[in-house]
C-alpha cells in the first residue's frame, strides 16, 4: 500500500456508515477535515483523522464547531476540498459560517449525523429533526443542497456526490443522516478509482486584471479561483457586486447577488434533484420517506402489496432543494401520501405544499427509535379504505 | 557640549547632500495633523487651500530643511504624502 | 509640486477600492501603510500572501490591500485563517483585525492558535473600543472609560493583550503604537517571516469614537497621549505590562523559537507516509 493507492479502499467492505461517508470523502478527494467529535459524528472524526495523513491530506480538531466551519471554508478557498461532521448541537453553531460559505459561495460538505434535539437532547438516538434547520438555518436567504442516505452504501456514495454538488454549484452540501444509519454496520462496496465519477470546481478562463469573482457563468455559478494564483481577489460576506467590491447601500446589488444565490439551486432543481422510486406505477398509495424511515416504508409497502394494496414507495435521496414538480406529478396519480418522519413535523410540510388537493397522512415518530413497518402499514390500511 | 567643528571635513567636495522633493496629493488627505506635528524639522505647515474634502492640505514651509526621512510618508493614514530625492544632475 | 507621480507604496494598495473609508486621523491608515511598507521591504511573491480579517473597522483592511483577501464573520479571521494555512502552507497568511474581534468573539480562536503555534501573524488593532458599531466597551477598554455602553463608567477589567498572547504560547509578541511607524514595520516583517505564531498589538487611536468620548477630542491627543505614555522596553515580563494612561510599555516581550504546527504535520505526515512505503 502507498499513499498514492490508498484514497479509494477499492472492494468489498463490511463498515458502519460513520466510517463510510469519511472513505467517501477521502475518494472524492477531500484533503481537509476541521470538526469537532459530537456523538453520533465522531466515528468520522477519527476515521478522518486516521486516514487523512495517509493520503497527505489535514485533519484539525478545531476548539468549536464555529472555528471547524471556518476553516473548512478557509481551506476550500486554498484550492482543497474539505468537509466536516457533526450532529444537532453542533450543526446549530456551524449556522452562522454555513450562511458565510453560502454568501462567498464555498464548496463544502457539512455531515450533519441527525439525533434527538433539541439541545442536548439524546445523543445516542436516533432523530429526523435537523432537516428544515439545514434549509433555513443560517439568517437571510439562500439556497442549499441536503442529501439523505439510507444505507451505508448511500453513506459512501451520497458523501461523494456531495463534493461533486458543492464543487459544481459551489455550494455547501449537506449530507442528513440520522444515528441509525451513521451507526449501524452493513456491506459496503467500493470501486476502483477509475470508475468513481469525481468532479473539480471550474477555473477561471479570465486572466487575473479580467477576473471577477463573482461573476457567473450560464449555470449562474462563477469559476472559482483560489488563494495563491495571481488572481488577487477579494471575497468578503457582505453583499458585494460581480467583481468583489461591498456594496451594502446598493438595493439593486443586493437583489442581484440574493436572487442568484437562491436561483442557481432553484433553477437547476431537476438536475439536482435524486428520487428513488419503488411499486409507484400503479400505487393508490404512496409512502413518502427519507433515512432510515424509508427502509421501515419500503417493508411495510411489500407488506401492503402483499395484503392487496397498491402501495408505492417515494423516497426522497435529495431533501433539498425539494423536488416540489415531482412531487406534484405524483399526487395527481394517487389517491393518498403517507409521511413518516422522526420529528414533530417538518418534510412532510414541503410534501403537504407539493401534494396540494392529495391528503397526507403524517406518521410522526418521537424518542429516537425508527418506525416499525408494521406502524406505517397501518397507516397505508387506514388511509386505502 | 555643543558641537565645534573646527575646520571643513575634507571629502566635502565628495559629499553630495540629498536635496528633497516633497509630494502631496492634496485630495487624500483628511487633515489629521500628524505630518506637520511629527516633521522632525518643521518642514510642513497646514495650508489655507481647501481640497475636494473640505479640509487643509499640509504644504512645505521650507523644503531644504526636509531630510528625507520619509517619516511624514510612514505616519500618513491616507497615503497623501511622500518625499523622494530630488535627481539634481549637476546641480540643485 | 508634481502631482501625477505615484505613492511608492501604490502597487501594494487594491486601486479599485481606495479610498480608504476610514476617519481622519483613524490609525488604522496608518497600520495599512506600515503593512504595505513590510511587504515592500520583504522578498516575498505578492502572489502567495493572503490577508483574512474580520468584523470591525480593521476589517475593512482586507479590502484595500492588493493580495488574495478574505473578510470573514466576526471573530473568525483566525480559524479560516488556519483552513488557509494548513491546506496550502506555501501560502503566507496574515491575520489583521480588530481588538474585539480577536479577543471578544474570537478570543477562543485566538488562544487556541497560539497554544497550537500555527503559523500566522496576526496584527491586532487595538482601540480601545468597538468603533464600527459606534464605540461600544471592548475587552480591552480601560478601567472607568466611558462608552456608549458604558455610560457611568466601565466596570470591567481590560485584558493585557500581549500577557494573554505570551501565555497562550506565541513565539512573538511586540506591542507598538501607530506613533512607532518604523519599528511597527519591522515588527511586521519579523513576524511576517518568523515560523509559528506571531502577535503584534498595535494601540491605535479612535479619534471620533473612544478618544471623543474620553477627552482626546482630537486624533493628535491621542498619538501625544501615545508619545507621552509610552516606553519600549525589549524583553519586559508581559504580565506586568498593563496599559495605563501614564504608562505604555512598548516593544518585543517575547521572541523564542518553537516548532510550529505546519512543521510538526509534515514531519507527521512524512513518518507516517514513511511507514506505508516501507511496506507496513
Amino acid at each position: 500500500m502507498t499513499p498514492e493507492n490508498r484514497a479509494a479502499l477499492t472492494g468489498k467492505h463490511f463498515m458502519n456508515g460513520d466510517f463510510a461517508s469519511a472513505e467517501g470523502a477521502i475518494a472524492a478527494g477531500c484533503g481537509f477535515f476541521a470538526g469537532y467529535p459530537i456523538t453520533p459524528a465522531t466515528e468520522i472524526a477519527e476515521r478522518m483523522a486516521r486516514r487523512l495523513p495517509e493520503v497527505g491530506g489535514v485533519y484539525i480538531q478545531m476548539e468549536d464547531e464555529l472555528g471547524s466551519m471556518a476553516a473548512v471554508i478557509g481551506a476550500s478557498y486554498a484550492g482543497v476540498k474539505s468537509m466536516t461532521a457533526t450532529s444537532g448541537p453542533g450543526f446549530s453553531l456551524m449556522q452562522e459560517n454555513i450562511g458565510l460559505a453560502a454568501m462567498t459561495e464555498t464548496p463544502c460538505v457539512i455531515v450533519d449525523i441527525m439525533r434527538g434535539g433539541p439541545s442536548t437532547g439524546q445523543p445516542t438516538m436516533a432523530g429526523q429533526q435537523d432537516v428544515m434547520q439545514a434549509k433555513w438555518g443560517s439568517h437571510g436567504d439562500y439556497e442549499i443542497i441536503a442529501l439523505a442516505p439510507s444505507s451505508v452504501q448511500e453513506m459512501f456514495d451520497l458523501t461523494i456526490e456531495a463534493f461533486n454538488l458543492s464543487e459544481i454549484y459551489r455550494v455547501p452540501v449537506m449530507v442528513l443522516a440520522d444515528e441509525i444509519v451513521g451507526h449501524m454496520s452493513e456491506r459496503l462496496v467500493i470501486p476502483a478509482p477509475e470508475a468513481i465519477n469525481v468532479v473539480n470546481r471550474k477555473r477561471p478562463q479570465a486572466s487575473p486584471e479580467e477576473y471577477f469573482p463573482f461573476k457567473p457563468d450560464e449555470n449562474l455559478v462563477p469559476p472559482m479561483a483560489c488563494f495563491g494564483e495571481g488572481y488577487r481577489f477579494y471575497a468578503t460576506g457582505l453583499t458585494h457586486d460581480e467583481r468583489g467590491r461591498p456594496r451594502t447601500s446598493s438595493a439593486e446589488a443586493q437583489q442581484k447577488l440574493v436572487q442568484r444565490l437562491c436561483d442557481k439551486i432553484r433553477q437547476n432543481t431537476e438536475k439536482i434533484v435524486k428520487i428513488k422510486e419503488t411499486m409507484l406505477e400503479d400505487a393508490e398509495v404512496v409512502v413518502i420517506a427519507y433515512g432510515i424511515s424509508s427502509r421501515s416504508a419500503l417493508s411495510a409497502v411489500r407488506k401492503a402489496r402483499e395484503r392487496g394494496i397498491k402501495a408505492g414507495l417515494l423516497r426522497l435521496v435529495t431533501l433539498w432543494p425539494f423536488p416540489d414538480n415531482h412531487i406534484s406529478e405524483v399526487a395527481t396519480r394517487v389517491r393518498a401520501i403517507v409521511v413518516p418522519e422522526m420529528n414533530c413535523g417538518q418534510l412532510v410540510r414541503e410534501v403537504e405544499r407539493a401534494a396540494k388537493e392529495t391528503p397526507v397522512t403524517f406518521l410522526p415518530k418521537l424518542g429516537g427509535e425508527p418506525h416499525r413497518p408494521m406502524e406505517i402499514l397501518k397507516a397505508i390500511r387506514r388511509v386505502h379504505s | 557640549m555643543p558641537l565645534r567643528i573646527w575646520r571643513k571635513p575634507l571629502d566635502a567636495d565628495k559629499i553630495k547632500i540629498p536635496q528633497a522633493e516633497i509630494h502631496i496629493i492634496k485630495d487624500r488627505c483628511k487633515g489629521c495633523g500628524f505630518c506637520i506635528e511629527f516633521c522632525p524639522r518643521e518642514v510642513l505647515e497646514t495650508s489655507e487651500e481647501l481640497n475636494v474634502r473640505g479640509v487643509h492640505p499640509p504644504k512645505v514651509k521650507d523644503e531644504n530643511k526636509c531630510t528625507l526621512c520619509h517619516f511624514c510618508a510612514a505616519v500618513c493614514p491616507d497615503f497623501a504624502i511622500f518625499s523622494i530625492e530630488k535627481d539634481c544632475g549637476g546641480g540643485c | 509640486m508634481n502631482e501625477e507621480l505615484l505613492h511608492p507604496l501604490e502597487g501594494f494598495l487594491r486601486e479599485w477600492m481606495m479610498p480608504h473609508i476610514w476617519c481622519e486621523g483613524c490609525g488604522n491608515g496608518i497600520i495599512l501603510n506600515c503593512f504595505a511598507k513590510a511587504l515592500s521591504e520583504l522578498n516575498l511573491d505578492p502572489n502567495k500572501v493572503v490577508v483574512v480579517s474580520g468584523i470591525g473597522c480593521i476589517g475593512r483592511i482586507s479590502g484595500y490591500t492588493n493580495t488574495d483577501s478574505y473578510h470573514t464573520t466576526h471573530g473568525r479571521a483566525i480559524a479560516f485563517a488556519i483552513g488557509a494555512k494548513l491546506a496550502k502552507p506555501e501560502l503566507k497568511v496574515v491575520v489583521i483585525s480588530g481588538d474585539g474581534d480577536l479577543f471578544a468573539i474570537g478570543g477562543n480562536h485566538f488562544i487556541h492558535a497560539a497554544r497550537r503555534n500555527i503559523d500566522i501573524p496576526v496584527i491586532c488593532a487595538n482601540n480601545f473600543n468597538y468603533g464600527m458599531t459606534g464605540g461600544q466597551y471592548a475587552p480591552t477598554t480601560p478601567l472607568d472609560a466611558w462608552t456608549t455602553t458604558t455610560p457611568y463608567g466601565n466596570i470591567e477589567h481590560p485584558f493585557n493583550l500581549v500577557h494573554l498572547a505570551a501565555a497562550s504560547g506565541a513565539v512573538y509578541v511586540a506591542r507598538w503604537t501607530t506613533l512607532h511607524v518604523r519599528r511597527l514595520t519591522e515588527s511586521i516583517k519579523k513576524a511576517l517571516q518568523k515560523e509559528g505564531f506571531s502577535f503584534i498589538e498595535v494601540i491605535s487611536p479612535c479619534p471620533e469614537l473612544y478618544g471623543r468620548y474620553n477627552q482626546m477630542r482630537t486624533s493628535l491627543d491621542m498619538m501625544s497621549w501615545f508619545k507621552e505614555a509610552s516606553e519600549v522596553q525589549h524583553h519586559f515580563d508581559p504580565a506586568k505590562a498593563e496599559i495605563t494612561r501614564s504608562k505604555i510599555v512598548l516593544g518585543e516581550f517575547v521572541d523564542i523559537e518553537k516548532p510550529s504546527y505546519g512543521r510538526l504535520l509534515r514531519e507527521k505526515i512524512a513518518q507516517i507516509q514513511g511507514k506505508m512505503r516501507g511496506g507496513e
